[in-house]
């Protein structure tokens, strides 16, 4: 699989790839002057569309719905229900279970049952609340446990088996078990849901939409309004962050927005508030996981058995990748010589869980985590010595799911390179000291890997397409399937592009996704938005090129390698030409000056029936020390200090790559500490603003905070200039900071393994530390 | 009487006939300006997107504050300098606070990008601000990015914000301050009809007039509760009464015995004053909300509304706090937890209206500490609050005072551990015990999102010991994780 190294991409030097060149729209977002959807200037008329819903219900039959006082109030123009749907009532990516509309049942607490449509949006926001919606109430499945005793799920289980853990298990020197929670997570993309429609001629609609999906926003519409897919157009220039959290959650937004444009024949935008989204919206899964783990007594793992309980919500969306890749992951970065990993996917009576950055990866890899610490704890080791005892290596290479981890040397020297520059050994034992002569605060301190899998599971993904053009004047029109959602990506493409042309950066014109310039897309997800659609843009750039290339080479009678691309110009031998010249020669000679590249993921072979094949085209791998305190009679914990390393293949742009790392982590910090999801004992979520529901915030930094990339020989697959996805792996850097919070209560009792769920809030802290003394007096 | 606002944009005076009662600042900017570098995030003046800088006049100097214009009242900017997002560059340069976000990659998706540059605007322009990563990170708790993991922002800061101010607003500065005592006057505002009206009385006669003649009338000091009650309970608010032309109501006066804080007297104004009564005090200050809050949020209001959301009266009750209310009638004090009747239930008259709250100051025998305890260290609420003071004689507690919040409906005194604990001796931790059993008497907690009840009891206990541990020294090293103060040294610049 892999391929020899491309040598001259390292040694010629590049005037725009690798620089770390400020995000595209800089300027623009310092300045407010980045258009966002809902700063787009309205069409005359424009109209205001907010949902309504049943305030109080979980899950019931739909009795009655009276919105008669909704059409009283002044200045509402129409109110959708199902019935105003002429086409199919479902906006799910594939499974064919997400009412727009509700019908006849409510399913969860915030379920869209009508939408106002009215003049301004306070109006619709205040009409919305005069429904009045009787719902027969039924008894509500919530958790997993619930989900488990009823037998509910969304999908069928599915399973990894290697060997017989069984046996492997019963062969085992010691085995261990345990049980843990993990919390979902809320995206909180700064950008609420929204949507605009806006009518067209012959019963189209142009649907601008804050989505990661354009395809799916005109598949959903078309399906929605009944409608050919060529009559809509879905067009995104940027999302205020996406994070997963608008790869299907934004259809049922543009859907309804297109619904109530069509029943008016005027523009109509809907845009959610803070609470209706994070009530109405699907989040990170949350899982209950059960684990068992043997090992041959000196730490080395002989078999292990996991089953993964991951509340859905009540459908399926993206729950089938998602658990797959919560499979996928379930290693983390260690050999399972035996190995049973189960995943049930169970159907609760809750929001529908979506992607969110790792896509279902960061919880398998806790787990396995926990499962190192268990190992250690018992055997008085220090965790990174059981970790790195366990790694994969030259001999004990292959996952689970069959994929061997090639790169094994790079994980070995990255957690070596990073055990050296924390300093880890000097401070594990200025750690004990501390802990020795403090009664009240802990210190904690781990030491975790990354290894995240690149490519979409669902293997159709893993294709894209971009739209270049020359233009005669020498300037260059980029357009590509993915999407810019803060990540860079058009930044980082519109790189690649003016390498290929040898322009400068104000040469290349980076313009809105849009379903009519390149069709057929997949989400911009699964890391994958640089590596697939870099690499459309790249061939297309080079397509047009080598048309260039063979017209000079005609008319001067040379080869191919006398002609040289760069500073805006064409080098043929020792005469120098503008592009522009070039270009206007090629159009008089009537030669295409446009093309659409694509470009689908070579390699890539998983059949997910038979769990044989390759799913990915390669791993990223990264490091993360870090190190807290924890006060032990409330608490509280700070981060005091981490050191990250993190593997992007060569970087083509190491600004945006240390933005992505940098912020993964303090995006996964917030999942595994402060962010907690609070539902009440009906199934109402409680924490549905950012004044219930905390996200890091600027203090919450680490007070060292030392992150760098990892500086060896690059991508050794042919990516777009042997670079390597990082949009999710560095979410998982944030398990250092949970081992280290499970650290420094395990300080508390030697021997005993803390049972700390996650999110470690203080509460959870506390439950672990007061559970620690109860096992301790009672030992 | 004026039936007009007034303030200053972009350096031209903009007077408005046409403000609603519930009309917010935000709406404004973007609906009728539309001026749409300014975000709506949450509506609740949690995340800071919609952060604008509004500049007035505090003794003749030119001060900037961040506020959430998402629920701050249009009428609100009466008097003062709005500055957005849009009116930074000049002759299209950048100015220093967005140059350094550009070099420094300070935005991703962009979108909290607006009231970042509106919040760092603020700091660029504040004077004798300590140049540290712990003072930055406080300045930026009110904005919350979920891209960048704040590092490359609180970079920018620091190369940015504290050089000496060289923009545009720094040269019309002298301008700007006389069009702003333009402004200025003593009159009252009364904009719309006796049905409906945005009103803002100048003195406390013509306020205890209106308010009588308009029982039922909204009064709004700060707005960052009554915000929410526009924005996300989609309250009709018919008549609005903002008290923040009241002369004089915005006071902060020290003397020997204590501070009296003036009804709308913000938590900025105020945080000197109560670091001054106790560095515990304003510890807690720095966390009430985000400077955004601060700036807008006023302690009275915060007293006056009853609010559920409010961490300052736990320690303003242990330390003895009485309020004082007013009306057409008169006028009368009472000690601040008599104020707090039930969840949701306050002892004010129809009619009556706080005027402020005297604090005494701490004698030489009385010690004081109180804790916060939330999910995050800025910016939130807190789960269990408790705010100790004790007054010693030779290491033996002669008086007590302890309050707690998030332990009922209401900030409560603990009375039973306060009589248990009295007698104990600071030598003999043996003697706190009946203390902390007395909290079981004192408190029936509730669960909610913030904490469950066996956690809220739990830790009422542990921050009663901690008191206790950290007031008689028999705990031999820091009991507290990471304190501001402590941050100080390890987050120097």
């Amino acid at each position: 699989m892999t391929a020899p190294l491309d040598r001259n991409n390292l040694v010629t030097p590049m005037k725009h790839v690798r620089k770390g060149l400020p995000h595209d729209s800089a300027i623009k977002h310092v300045t407010g002057k980045a258009t966002y959807i809902d700063d787009i200037v309205e069409p005359l008329g424009t109209l205001h569309v907010v949902p309504g819903w049943a305030r109080h219900a979980v899950r019931g039959r739909l009795n009655a719905v009276h919105l008669e006082e909704v059409r009283a109030m002044p200045g509402v123009v129409a109110v959708l229900t199902a019935k105003d749907i002429a086409g199919i009532n479902d906006c799910s990516s594939a499974f064919g279970d997400d009412p727009v509309l509700a019908e006849e049942e409510v399913l969860f607490y915030g379920q869209v049952v009508f939408a106002v449509v009215a003049e301004t949006r306070e109006v619709a926001r205040k009409a919305a609340l005069k429904a009045n919606i009787d719902v027969a109430p039924l008894t509500p499945i919530l958790t997993p446990d619930d989900a488990v005793a009823a037998d509910t799920t969304v999908l069928p289980d599915y399973q990894f088996r290697r060997g017989s853990p069984e046996t492997g298990l019963q062969a085992s020197s010691e085995v261990l078990a345990g049980t843990m929670m993990i919390g979902g997570q809320e995206h909180f993309y700064l950008e609420g849901q929204v949507a605009m429609a806006i009518p067209q001629e012959d019963g189209g609609m142009l649907v601008h939409s804050s989505t990661q999906h354009p395809t799916e926003i005109q598949h959903t519409v078309a399906k929605v309004l009944g409608v050919p897919d060529a009559a809509i157009t879905a067009e995104v220039r940027r999302m205020g962050g996406g994070f997963g959290g608008k790869e299907s959650q934004a259809n049922q937004w543009a859907a309804l927005a297109a619904l109530a444009a069509r029943k008016t024949g005027r523009a109509c935008k809907m845009r959610l508030d803070r609470d209706d989204d994070m009530i109405m919206t699907g989040k990170r899964h949350d899982f209950k996981v059960n684990w068992k783990i043997g090992h041959n007594g000196t730490g080395r793992i002989r078999a292990v058995d996991i089953e993964f309980l991951s509340r859905c919500g009540y459908s399926a969306d993206l729950s089938l990748g998602v658990n797959d890749r919560t499979m996928f992951h379930a290693d983390s970065s260690y050999f399972y010589p035996d190995a049973s990993i189960r995943s049930r996917r169970l159907r609760t009576d809750t929001c529908s869980n979506t992607a969110f950055r790792g896509f279902g990866g960061p919880q398998g890899m806790l787990a396995a985590e926990r499962m190192i610490d268990a190992i250690a704890i018992q055997l008085g080791k220090d965790p990174l010595e059981i970790r790195k005892l366990n790694f994969y290596d030259g001999e004990r290479n292959l996952t689970p799911y069959g994929m061997p981890v090639e790169e094994h040397e790079v994980m070995h020297d990255l957690i070596s390179r990073l055990e050296v520059r924390s300093r880890y050994w000097e401070r594990r034992e200025e750690i004990k000291a501390f802990n020795e002569t403090n009664a009240v605060l802990k210190k904690g301190l781990a030491l975790t890997p990354v290894k995240f899998g690149i490519s979409f599971t669902l293997k159709h993904l893993n294709q894209a397409g971009a739209l270049v053009h020359l233009y005669t004047d020498g300037s260059v029109h980029l357009n590509h399937g993915g999407t810019e959602m803060g990540q860079g990506l058009y930044q980082k493409v519109a790189q690649v592009v003016a390498e290929e042309f040898g322009v400068t950066m104000d040469k290349v014109a980076i313009t809105a996704t849009n379903t009519s310039k390149v069709p057929n897309t997949g989400p911009t997800a699964a890391s994958s938005g640089t590596d697939l659609n870099a690499m459309a843009a790249k061939l297309a750039a080079q397509e047009i090129k080598s048309r260039l290339v063979t017209m000079l080479c005609e008319q001067h009678q040379c080869g191919p390698e006398a002609i040289h691309f760069g500073d805006n110009k064409v080098l043929v031998g020792e005469q120098a030409y503008s592009l522009s010249e070039i270009a206007k020669q090629a159009y008089v000679s009537r030669i295409q000056l446009s093309h659409a590249g694509y470009y689908a993921t070579p390699g890539i072979t998983w059949d997910r029936e038979s769990v044989t094949g390759r799913p990915f085209y390669y791993f990223a791998f990264g490091g993360a020390c870090s190190e807290v305190t924890v006060d032990t009679m409330t608490g509280e914990m700070t981060v005091d200090r981490v050191d990250i390393l993190h593997d992007v293949g060569h970087s083509l742009n190491p600004a945006i790559d240390l933005g992505q790392i940098e912020g993964g982590f303090v995006q996964g910090m917030g999942w595994l500490t402060t962010e907690e999801l609070v539902w009440d004992e009906e199934g109402r979520l409680r924490t549905h603003a950012p004044s219930t529901y905390k996200i890091p915030t600027a203090s919450d930094l680490p007070a060292e905070f030392n992150v760098q990339l990892y500086e060896g020989d690059g991508n050794p697959q042919e990516t777009v200039y042997r670079s390597k996805a990082v949009g999710e792996p560095p979410v998982m850097l944030a398990n250092s900071v949970f081992c280290a919070i499970t650290d420094a209560i395990a300080s508390l009792s030697p021997g005993l393994l803390p049972n700390l769920d996650a999110p470690a809030t203080p509460e959870a802290i506390m439950k672990a530390v007061q559970d620690m003394r109860r096992r301790r007096s009672s030992s | 009487m004026r039936d007009t606002i007034r303030f200053l944009k972009g350096g031209e005076i903009i007077e408005l006939e046409n403000v609603g009662p519930t009309e917010t600042l935000l709406d404004y900017l973007r609906l009728r300006r539309r001026e749409t570098g300014t975000k709506e995030g949450c509506g609740e003046g949690d995340c800071g997107a919609c952060t604008v800088a509004l500049g007035r006049l505090v003794d003749g100097k030119l001060i900037y504050q961040p506020v959430n214009s998402c629920i701050l009242l249009l009428g609100m900017v009466d008097g003062a300098e709005l500055v957005t997002v849009e009116d930074l560059e000049q002759d299209d340069r950048l100015h220093p606070v967005q140059t350094a976000m550009v070099d420094l990659h300070g935005s991703q998706c962009g979108f909290c990008t607006p009231g970042f540059i509106m919040t760092l605007f603020t700091l660029y322009h504040a004077e004798n601000e300590e140049k540290s990563r712990k003072n930055v990170t406080d300045w930026l708790a009110g904005n919350l990015c979920r891209c960048t993991g704040y590092r490359p922002i609180v970079d920018a800061a620091l190369q940015a914000c504290f050089e000496a101010t060289d923009d545009a607003f720094s040269w019309r500065s002298n301008d700007t301050r006389e069009k702003l005592q333009l402004l200025a006057d003593s009159r009252d505002i009364f904009i719309g009809d006796s049905e409906s009206f945005f009103s803002a009385p100048a003195t406390l006669d013509g306020l205890a007039v209106l308010y009588g003649q308009h029982p039922e009338a909204t009064l709004i000091a700060g707005g960052t509760d009554v915000g929410l009650w526009i924005t996300k309970q989609l309250r009709d608010l018919p008549k609005m009464i903002w008290l923040g032309r009241l002369e004089g109501l915005d006071r902060v006066e020290e003397s020997p015995s204590g501070v009296l804080i003036g009804a709308t007297a913000t938590y900025q104004t105020t945080e000197l004053a109560m670091t001054r009564l106790s560095e515990d005090l304003g510890e807690l200050w720095k966390r009430i909300g985000s400077k955004q809050v601060r700036a807008s949020g006023t302690v009275g209001g915060n007293i006056a509304n009853g609010s559920p959301i409010g961490d300052t009266p736990p320690a303003l009750i242990a330390l003895g706090a009485t309020l004082e209310l007013q009306s057409g009638d008169g006028s009368r004090a009472l000690p601040l937890e008599e104020f707090f009747i039930e969840y949701g239930r306050q002892d004010r008259h129809q009619g009556e209206f706080v005027t402020g709250l005297f604090v005494p100051r701490l004698s030489s025998n009385q010690a004081f500490r109180c804790y916060k305890i939330s999910k995050r260290f800025d910016q939130d609420i807190s789960s269990v609050m408790g705010a100790f003071r004790f007054t010693i004689e030779d290491n033996m507690i002669v008086a007590t005072r302890i309050a707690y919040g998030g332990m009922a409906g209401t900030p409560k005194r603990a009375l039973n551990a306060e009589k248990a604990l009295t007698g104990a001796s600071l030598d003999d931790p043996s003697t706190w015990g009946a203390g902390m059993q007395a909290l079981l008497s004192d408190f029936t907690p509730l669960t909610d999102m913030r904490a469950s009840a066996e956690y809220r009891m739990e830790t009422a206990r542990a921050l009663l010991a901690k008191a206790l541990m950290e007031i008689s020294g028999t705990a031999p090293e820091n009991v507290r994780v990471l304190t501001r103060r402590e941050a100080d040294n390890d987050r120097a610049a």
